[in-house]
């Protein structure tokens, strides 16, 4: 429960680092350029933005093997971008085209991935967590030695789903590992303004599931937790539950005017993101040259460049099309 | 064999064939089952498989839902309708949407069964017919047994689905008997069937109801007045094409529906019936739904609350005059 400093976590080798740096830079840019292309009407719906809280997804994926299960929230670009699904079709799924990776029928809170155990992008929030608890069940009941993923905003601790799952998760000694992605506020409402008790991995305590908090802007400072969490978790040790402390440097969605928070609040946050303080960390530890930086940042740029190209490309699922899955095919799904 | 029996094999016989299928809600292991369906089955299949829930529905039905994402055949009961409420969040918005949402690329293979209806006197915290509401919803089945056959046979149905299925069982049958095949397992889950046939009424219903509707055509019978008794069986995907077939044959309906009358299924029929045979209807097409209350407790109360095998007559009467 206690926060981990993140002098803990070890200089990592320079390879992995730059890795972890790339990954981050490129949920950022792919993320700025969502937003340009919604300013452009080529994004439509709702689009929340995961900058700024970067560092979670990717130093939590780090923990987790292919044979483990992902649960998301509607703010899952970064989860998906981290867990390896290509840019081209979560682009083109931004585009509802049907080359997308949920073939366009679910856009930003929906990306799906089958073959990476990516269960969504789920939009109500809180009931990611019955989900995962259901995965867990059923690795455990299969014997699979997977772990369930589940991410969450602060906001689900405050619905009945949060409390069930967590119940029913320790109860059961599933394997999940719930992670907490505490950026404070829940669209306009900061956490002390919705809960009596703010202190979340103290809630896991509650439920007799080990909690810890850590710094979410800290990527290897999440990797280390995570690990730590999903060697108890895979042990037999039943869920964890790691609440990563963080902050979202942009809007809640694209139509958030932001009252609820003050300018210099945001910038005081932004001076210690995830990217920059990384970056800052890496050059003081001498393994990160402007060369290196370039190079990552052209790399990206051009991934992107592709992948807006792939959603430019892809086609409108065809009209006849609508009804499709909605029950498997051979069934009639008109009524 | 009573209807409770009927389940009870349907459910031992999927748990015995597929390792994959586990039965999970509340009081279905130590306590036997809220309706005893599930009797004897902890000694039988082990904690594992017979997993008593916390009173949690809204997390057990998820957790159906995601054990079914991750393989299983999860057969999930909620002890009466009306709790099914504290579910709707995973059943409208994940057990329905996923595989649409998902542009095809996860099912769910969810069963989930509970009582539905009244007559017990239990008032109205645990009589209501909500099963009309669930069949409003695309990406999931609803299924209505009324007899022991179906009751059987349709979970045996259900759990062949790729997607989710909800079996409706009113509590009102589970004591009734009949008989049963020792060979009878799954049944057709796509069509409604003519449990009586007649030439001047078609009369339209499910679930408990359907006893009521039999009775009611037997005793029109003995005014020479025969009517078809159609029980749909599945509310969705609804088959039109037997009432439709029946209204053709008779040229009038009742429908017959224990949920209230505005908004009920028995409004979607008959809107149905008027959309697809309007130029075969001699008169109005007429419903017998429950009184627009909560269920009350009095047993007067209720059984006037409630479609009766005398309503059922009277809204036949008012259409053909022997
Ligand atoms: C059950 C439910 N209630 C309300 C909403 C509307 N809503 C969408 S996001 C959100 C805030 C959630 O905040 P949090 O869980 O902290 O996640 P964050 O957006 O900060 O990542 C709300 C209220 C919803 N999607 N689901």
């Amino acid at each position: 429960m206690k926060e981990q400093p993140a002098t803990d976590s070890r200089i990592p080798p320079r390879s992995r680092a730059l890795d972890l740096l790339r990954q981050m830079i490129r949920i950022r840019r792919f993320e700025e350029k969502a937003a340009e292309l919604y300013s452009a009407g080529k994004i439509r719906g709702f689009l929340h933005l995961y900058i700024g809280e970067e560092a979670i997804a990717v130093g939590a994926m780090q923990a987790l093997r292919p044979e483990d299960a992902i649960v998301a929230t509607y703010r899952e670009h970064g989860h998906a971008l981290a867990r390896g699904t290509p840019m081209g079709p979560l682009m083109a799924e931004l585009y509802g085209k049907a080359n997308g990776c949920s073939r366009g029928r679910g856009g930003s809170m929906h990306f799906f991935d089958a073959s990476r155990r990516f269960y969504g992008g789920l939009a109500i929030v809180g009931g990611g967590l019955a989900i995962a608890v259901g995965l867990a069940l059923a690795d455990q009941l299969r014997k699979r030695p997977s772990v369930t993923a589940c991410f969450f905003g602060e906001g689900a601790v405050a619905e009945g789903a949060f409390h069930e799952s967590m119940n029913l998760a320790a109860l059961w000694k599933l394997p999940v590992l719930f992670i907490c992605e505490n950026n404070l506020y829940a669209m306009g409402t900061a956490l002390v303004r919705s809960e009596s008790m703010t202190d979340i991995a103290a809630k896991a305590a509650a439920y007799g599931i080990p909690g810890e908090a850590v710094d979410g802007m800290d990527v290897l400072a999440v990797e280390a937790a995570a690990k730590r969490a999903t060697e108890r978790v895979r042990a037999g040790g039943g869920p964890s539950l790691l609440e990563c402390k963080t902050y979202r440097f942009r809007a809640h969605s694209m139509y958030d005017p932001e009252l609820y928070r003050s300018k210099t609040e945001v910038e005081e946050w932004k001076t210690h993101g995830p990217i920059v303080s990384f970056e800052g960390r890496m050059r003081e530890w001498k393994c990160l040259t402007s060369e290196d930086l370039s190079a990552i940042e052209a790399a990206v740029r051009a991934e992107i460049d592709e992948a807006v190209a792939f959603a430019e490309r892809g086609e409108w699922e065809p009209l006849e099309e609508l009804t499709k899955d909605v029950y498997t095919a051979n069934v009639n799904s008109e009524t | 064999m009573t209807y409770r029996e009927a389940v009870r094999e349907g459910l031992r016989e999927a748990l015995r064939s597929d390792p994959r299928v586990f039965l999970m809600g509340e009081d279905v292991g130590k306590y036997g089952g809220p309706y005893a369906c599930s009797k004897g089955f902890l000694d039988e299949f082990g904690p594992d498989r017979i997993r008593d829930t916390p009173l949690s529905e809204n997390t057990f039905v998820g957790a159906g839902i995601g054990a079914a994402l991750g393989g299983l055949r999860p057969i999930v009961e909620v002890m009466t309708v009306n709790f099914s409420l504290l579910a709707l969040d995973q059943i409208v918005n994940n057990a329905a949407t996923i595989r649409h949402m998902s542009g095809g690329q996860f099912g769910i293979p969810l069963v989930v069964r509970m009582a539905t209806g009244a007559g017990r006197q239990v008032a109205a915290q645990h009589s209501h017919s909500l099963e009309g509401w669930f069949a409003h919803i695309p990406g999931i089945t609803v299924l209505t047994p009324a007899t022991i056959p179906d009751a059987k046979g349709m979970l045996l149905a259900a759990l062949q689905q790729p997607d989710p299925v909800f079996i409706f069982e009113h509590a009102y049958l589970y004591p009734t008997e009949g008989e049963l095949d020792e060979q009878a397992g799954a049944v057709d889950i796509r069509h409604a069937i003519v449990r009586r046939a007649g030439t001047d009424m078609s009369i339209i219903t499910f679930g408990g109801s359907v006893w009521k509707a039999l009775a009611a055509a037997d005793q029109l019978a003995t005014d020479g007045i025969e009517a078809d008794v159609i029980d749909l069986r599945v509310l969705r995907p609804l088959d039109m094409a037997t009432i439709l077939a029946s209204v053709s044959k008779t040229h009038r309906a009742v429908i017959v529906d224990e949920g209230w009358r505005t908004g009920s299924f028995a409004a979607e029929i008959s809107a149905r019936i008027v959309e697809g045979g309007f130029y075969e209807l001699d008169g109005p097409v007429q419903r017998v739904c429950s009184a627009e209350v909560p269920i009350p407790y009095p047993k007067h109360l209720e059984d006037a609350a409630l479609p009766n095998v005398d309503r059922i007559v009277q809204a036949v009467r008012s259409l053909v005059s022997p």
